[in-house]
């Protein structure tokens, strides 16, 4: 007699399974397709106003934006790659004034505990407000709309770095710091050599949600000036061209991801072995 | 091999130092302001240790033994300079120490290596950062000569999160060693460690010291560690207000071995004695902790 369990098996039908990533891709395109679906349908049925163009229409002048970015036909033509890069410059000169400021600020502040307690109330009621409320005032203060939208991005993207900075600077572990006073490292040695390294994985976290929110602002900042992805979006709106302002929303949401993206990989870089 | 470092190292000679600890107590101050009793939230002042005096003679091997709580680490840092005595002082070398300094290096119980700087570079902040004017062949050259001490030879470019405990705490002895402190302050320096890698390190202090005898201070729990190691071994009190309770010597010739020490007759009487402070001490406080409901 011949043991079951010693035969070749036969191979049952394999059931058909997803791992889960392949579940999570085929949910991500049901939904996208149920949201396209429902989008058409009310703009066919006419559930919006009547400016609202429908999922078909937007898609069709969507590729028109991304199929050739970098036509020119005068100030108020362009296409969409140049007014990125036009809206990539404002936001990277903002960012780095800010980071500028915000950095060294923010040692100051980890290093001095007075000085922390006694700034911390102006960061506290500045930090919240609005990066549409300091556009009056930027434009009070440096009389010219160009510089005013890098005061506005600028002072927006102050606050993540120069809280997280703060933050790391201060709570260096005194593991590290006890090592260099045994060792009869100089104020300045330490800073450089111990605090800042150790700080790193910190300030690059404030300098990535910076980068963020400067570029989040940039519509915001770019009502007063022409070119840029910003002023598209204002100029489109008096042209009621939604399908342009929603290919600009995709377009500067793909961006800022990449954006994201980078600061991500230079934070595990800046990071490297402290998290184990 | 010691020759090329005596002269590699010029600014300090390796003529170990004679440290004194004189009536050294340190009182962490409780809870008392005018705001603290309008409160009732006062709280005693806190007395860590009382009044320790202790000498240590250069080149001697000193360990400090005791129950846990005891302020062992609490005097260790005060001979390190990282705290502040309350009353009395340490004096080395007939000066009387305010402050951390490179004569004495330290060697820390949780390794205290910078995770962004290799095995070698860790040596070599800590050398640049005490001798700044060495010329970086000479860095070079002890950095080499120390990584090889500690058995760490092709592990330099290695990061401290790629190392096991055992060999991040011989980065840890390496580093102080590298700067050719006067002294060398070890704080529980294997306690974090596995019992086969403590054994192992143990062993390689051991063959370490018998190459360089500097004057070394060891905080410890274990009792074979201090025996296997020590010239002297320095019990304490329990807590607060810990004192020395005895000193005992360590006559076992060296080198030493762990195999060997058992057969010498004084190392079961010493151990015995060690034991016996140890549980008594421990035991009281336990049972202190118990009725505090702690």
């Amino acid at each position: 007699m011949t043991n079951q369990a010693l035969q070749p098996a036969i191979a049952p039908a394999k059931p058909f399974r997803l791992n889960s990533n392949q579940k999570a891709t085929l949910l991500f395109f049901i939904i996208l397709i149920v949201f396209l679906t429902l989008w058409e349908l009310g703009a066919r049925l006419n559930l919006f106003l009547p400016i609202m163009p429908s999922a078909s229409q937007t898609l069709k002048d969507f590729w028109f934006w991304i199929s050739d970015p970098f036509f020119d036909y005068g100030p108020n033509d362009k296409g969409i790659g140049w007014l990125l890069l036009t809206s990539l410059r404002r936001v990277t000169i903002g960012f780095c004034i800010g980071s500028a400021i915000a950095v060294p600020l923010g040692i100051l502040l980890g290093l001095s505990p007075v000085v922390s307690k006694a700034v911390d109330p102006f960061i506290q009621i500045l930090r919240p407000v609005s990066p549409l409320a300091w556009l009056p005032l930027g434009l009070a203060l440096v009389k010219d709309s160009e510089k005013t939208a890098l005061f506005v991005i600028a002072i927006s993207s102050i606050w993540p770095t120069l809280i997280n900075t703060r933050f790391g600077v201060s709570n260096v572990d005194t593991a590290y710091l006890n090592v260099a006073r045994t060792l009869g490292a100089s104020r300045w040695r330490t800073i450089k050599k111990v605090i800042l390294p150790a700080a790193a994985p910190n300030i690059v976290a404030g300098l990535r949600i910076s980068l963020g929110i400067a570029w989040l602002v940039i519509v915001a900042a770019e009502i007063l000036l022409s070119g840029g992805i910003g002023y598209f979006i204002w100029n489109e709106w008096n042209n009621l061209k939604i399908t342009s302002i929603i290919t600009a929303i995709l377009v500067i949401g793909f961006v800022g991801l990449i954006l994201d993206r980078l600061f991500a990989l230079l934070q595990t870089w800046v990071s490297f072995g402290q998290r184990s | 091999m010691r020759a090329h470092t005596l002269t590699l190292s010029p600014p300090m000679e390796t003529t170990a130092a004679h440290l004194s600890i004189q009536n050294v107590s340190k009182v962490y101050a409780g809870r008392n302001s005018f705001i603290d009793k309008t409160l009732r939230r006062t709280s005693p002042d806190f007395t860590a240790i009382a009044d320790i005096s202790l000498e240590v003679e250069p080149n001697t091997f000193v360990s400090i033994i005791g129950p846990s709580g005891c302020g062992k680490s609490t005097l260790l840092n005060i001979i390190a300079g990282l705290s502040a005595p309350s009353t009395g002082a340490i004096v080395l070398n007939d000066k009387p120490i305010h402050g951390p300094g490179p004569d004495r290096g330290v060697v820390f119980q949780n390794y205290a290596l910078m995770p962004w700087m290799t095995v070698a570079e860790n040596i070599r902040f800590a050398l640049e950062t005490v001798y700044p004017n060495m010329p970086l062949a000479e860095q070079n050259n002890i950095v080499h000569e120390y990584i090889s001490l500690v058995g760490l030879r092709g592990a330099e470019r290695k990061h401290p999160h790629e190392l096991s405990g055992g060999m991040k705490q011989r980065v840890g002895i390496a580093r102080a060693l590298a700067i050719n402190p006067q002294m060398l302050l070890m704080d529980e320096p294997f306690g974090a460690l596995d019992a086969l890698t403590r054994g192992f390190l143990q062993d390689e202090v051991e063959r370490i010291w018998e190459q360089d005898r500097k004057t070394v201070i060891l905080i410890t729990h274990s009792i074979e560690e201090a025996l296997l190691l020590s010239d002297k071994i320095v019990m304490m009190t329990r807590g607060p207000a810990a004192r020395i309770a005895q000193v005992l010597d360590v006559p076992f010739p060296r080198p030493r071995k762990r195999e060997e020490l058992d057969q010498y007759p004084e190392y079961h009487e010493l151990k015995a004695v060690m034991e016996h402070h140890l549980s008594f001490e421990t035991r009281v406080v336990e049972e202190s902790r118990v009725k505090a409901g702690v």
